[in-house]
């Protein structure tokens, strides 16, 4: 399952949707709004997406995963609009007949996620400024 | 004409979600760039960084834009 949501994140949903008896193991990732950047204080984060190409690079992204690792379900959930501190932004569960199987796979899927999905962030600091994240 | 879907820091630059370049066959992703900066000049300071996406995947700057091609363009992403 892939999606693209402005509504709180469900992660139990979501990791009871990868569970299965084939599988000993589920990994679940959760992103979330983090206060303290390089001594800098975060009071929200705004969230913009390209939801269509979003969901396009995810799936590639799911097939890459499977065929590096034995697999059995994905779920990836991110979040769009305003997060407050403590909010979930994304949520990654993998499911894998093996632990080192499931945390490898989840930790590829938020790696790249994170280098080639199209979603920008916009931190809202403390002193009410803002600034559109873009890693260099 | 060429709808081009604009996203963050360009979309906020520009003023507007989707902005419209005439366009003919033959043409190539690094012409769109120009053409977007002559119309839009806040968007110089980030043309070296910007992303084209066609039909939903990246375009290197030699890539073809056909008419009637889903175009975006933005900046590096962010998410998560």
């Amino acid at each position: 399952m892939i999606e693209m949501t402005n509504a709180p994140i469900d992660y139990h949903a979501l990791t009871e949707s990868v569970r299965s008896s084939q599988s000993g193991a589920v990994v679940l990732f959760l992103g979330t709004v983090r206060e303290m950047t390089e001594g800098r204080r975060t009071v929200a984060l705004e969230y913009e997406g390209y939801p269509q190409m979003a969901e396009a690079k995810l799936a590639e992204l799911e097939s890459q995963a499977r065929s590096r690792w034995p697999i059995d379900q994905v779920g990836i959930i991110h979040r769009l609009g305003h997060l407050e501190l403590g909010d979930i932004s994304v949520a990654i569960a993998v499911s894998c007949p093996h632990r080192k199987q499931a945390f490898e796979a989840g930790q590829f899927l938020i790696d790249e996620l994170k280098v080639s999905v199209p979603i920008w962030k916009r931190e809202i600091w403390d002193d009410g400024t803002t600034e559109w994240v873009h890693p260099s | 004409m060429l709808h081009i879907k604009l996203f963050a820091k360009a979309r906020e630059v520009v003023g507007t979600p989707v902005v419209e370049i005439p366009w003919s066959e033959g043409q190539t992703v690094l012409q769109l760039k120009r053409a977007l900066v002559e119309k839009h000049p806040g968007l110089q300071p980030m043309i070296s960084r910007l992303l084209v996406a066609v039909n939903n995947d990246y375009a290197a700057d030699d890539s073809m834009i056909q008419p009637g091609d889903e175009v975006a363009c933005f900046p590096p992403v962010s998410g998560g």
